[in-house]
């Protein structure tokens, strides 16, 4: 790793403020992506802001037809919520299975998020559930949100405070996980929203998470696993290394959205 | 350098650290406390287990920083003298390990394990193993291990 300062902040202001104030200034959130970059010597930040100990930013509201899940809060806390369990089991579910226990320990729903990995699993659950970002200056609403890999429209001293997730009617998200680092080769989540049908696909695209509108279609008409698995996608603009080419990824598509619909029922 | 403080198997501890520093440097260099292994170096392979504020995570991916004050537990800090953990002792017991350079993040993530479940099913131990690597492949009898020390500590 390169030299850097670290900080720690009392408050989501007194953290942008930092981060600003800084001459290359980043948040630390639960550093699960961020301390191994670092120690690839692939950013070189002068400043590090570290969030935890904020207390504002950890926690999970029930509003009743939405859920708000504060910036901070780590995947095993999504995991175990009795809120998030009863409301939206997806998402729980889809928590559960981010890396390894103790990267869950750690890793935070807010960092996964700024961080926008094109085969992380929440970028899914936010575009498919069509939740809304929560900054310290503004909402953002999912379609908006992302920005291709390893992009957002994150502002500099942008700082998400809480992720609000509708309640849908039902969801489900299903993942192919690469066998070792367990992201997501294919992650679909499939979701009804007041009658509104989203696809969501992560680990697939070259520009990151995006939505299936064919698959949307087709399950328009007809909520059910044939129709999902009947959509033959198209493999171009899709990611294609030693893990799996296009044209496999384009498959799986189909296949992990029709399991994610009979996991929804 | 800034000085950074913790509690680590109940001593307190103080060391003047670089903010780069991990955790698992602090640990090994500056505590000298070699027990907790450096694998992979990628958050990947779970050697470098250790417990903070009584939760497993990958000590080369923290910084000493981010534990500040913390209540830090090493594998160190099991054995009460010469009597073994009953976890260790199930990993002794049941051949539990092979070369056994994996073996102390194996023991501690195991730990993390059966305090949350007491009574772990063979299929939960070899998912809660996701981010523990064995390159002897010897997963058979740390599963085992695992199981036994649950019961034994169960009493």
């Amino acid at each position: 790793m390169y030299q850097f300062n670290y900080q720690k902040a009392g408050s989501a202001d007194e953290a942008a403020s930092a981060v600003t104030a800084a001459e290359d200034g980043r948040f630390l959130a639960g550093g699960m992506t961020l301390i191994p970059t670092l120690k690839q010597r692939l950013a070189q930040p002068s400043d590090l802001v570290d969030l935890a100990g904020i207390s504002d930013l950890v926690g999970i509201e029930d509003g009743g037809d939405s859920i708000t899940i504060k910036g901070m809060t780590r995947h095993v806390d999504v995991a175990n919520s009795d809120v998030v369990q009863s409301k939206i089991p997806a998402l729980a579910s889809l928590a559960d299975n981010i890396g390894d226990p103790q990267v869950r320990n750690r890793g935070t729903i807010g960092g996964s998020l700024a961080n926008n990995d094109p085969a992380a699993d929440y970028p899914a659950a936010v575009l498919g559930l069509n939740a809304t970002v929560i900054t310290n200056t503004r909402e953002i609403a999912a379609e908006d949100y992302f920005d291709g890999m390893f992009t957002t429209v994150l502002e500099e001293g942008e700082l998400i405070t809480a992720v609000r997730f509708p309640v849908p009617e039902k969801a489900a998200y299903t993942k192919f996980p690469n066998p070792a680092s367990r992201y997501a080769l294919v992650g679909v989540m499939v979701a009804q929203t007041g009658g509104d049908t989203r696809v969501a696909v992560t680990g697939a695209g070259q520009d990151g998470v995006f939505r299936a509108g064919d698959i949307e279609s087709a399950l328009s008409g007809n909520w059910s696993a044939d129709a999902a698995k009947g959509v033959k996608m198209s493999d171009a603009d899709l990611n294609s290394d030693i893990h799996a080419s296009a044209e496999y990824r384009a498959h799986l598509i189909s296949v992990m959205a029709s399991r994610a619909v009979t996991a929804a029922g | 350098m800034p000085t950074v403080s913790m509690t680590v198997n109940g001593k307190s501890v103080s060391a003047e650290v670089e903010p780069r520093t991990l955790l698992v440097q602090y640990l090994r260099e500056s505590l000298g406390m070699t027990g907790t292994h450096v694998g992979c170096d990628t958050s990947q392979c779970g050697a470098c287990v250790v417990h903070v504020n009584g939760e497993s995570l990958k000590s080369c991916t923290m910084l000493a920083a981010q534990a500040e004050g913390a209540d830090v537990t090493t594998i160190e800090g099991l054995a009460n003298g010469d009597e073994l953990h009953p976890m260790q002792e199930a990993f002794r017991e049941n051949h539990g390990l092979q070369c056994g350079f994996c073996t102390p993040g194996m023991v501690m993530s195991a730990l993390d394990l059966v305090q949350k479940n007491s009574d772990p099913s063979e299929q939960e131990v070899r998912e809660w193993l996701e981010g523990n690597l064995c390159r002897c492949t010897g997963y058979h009898n740390i599963v085992k291990s695992i199981l036994a020390g649950a019961q034994a500590l169960k009493g």
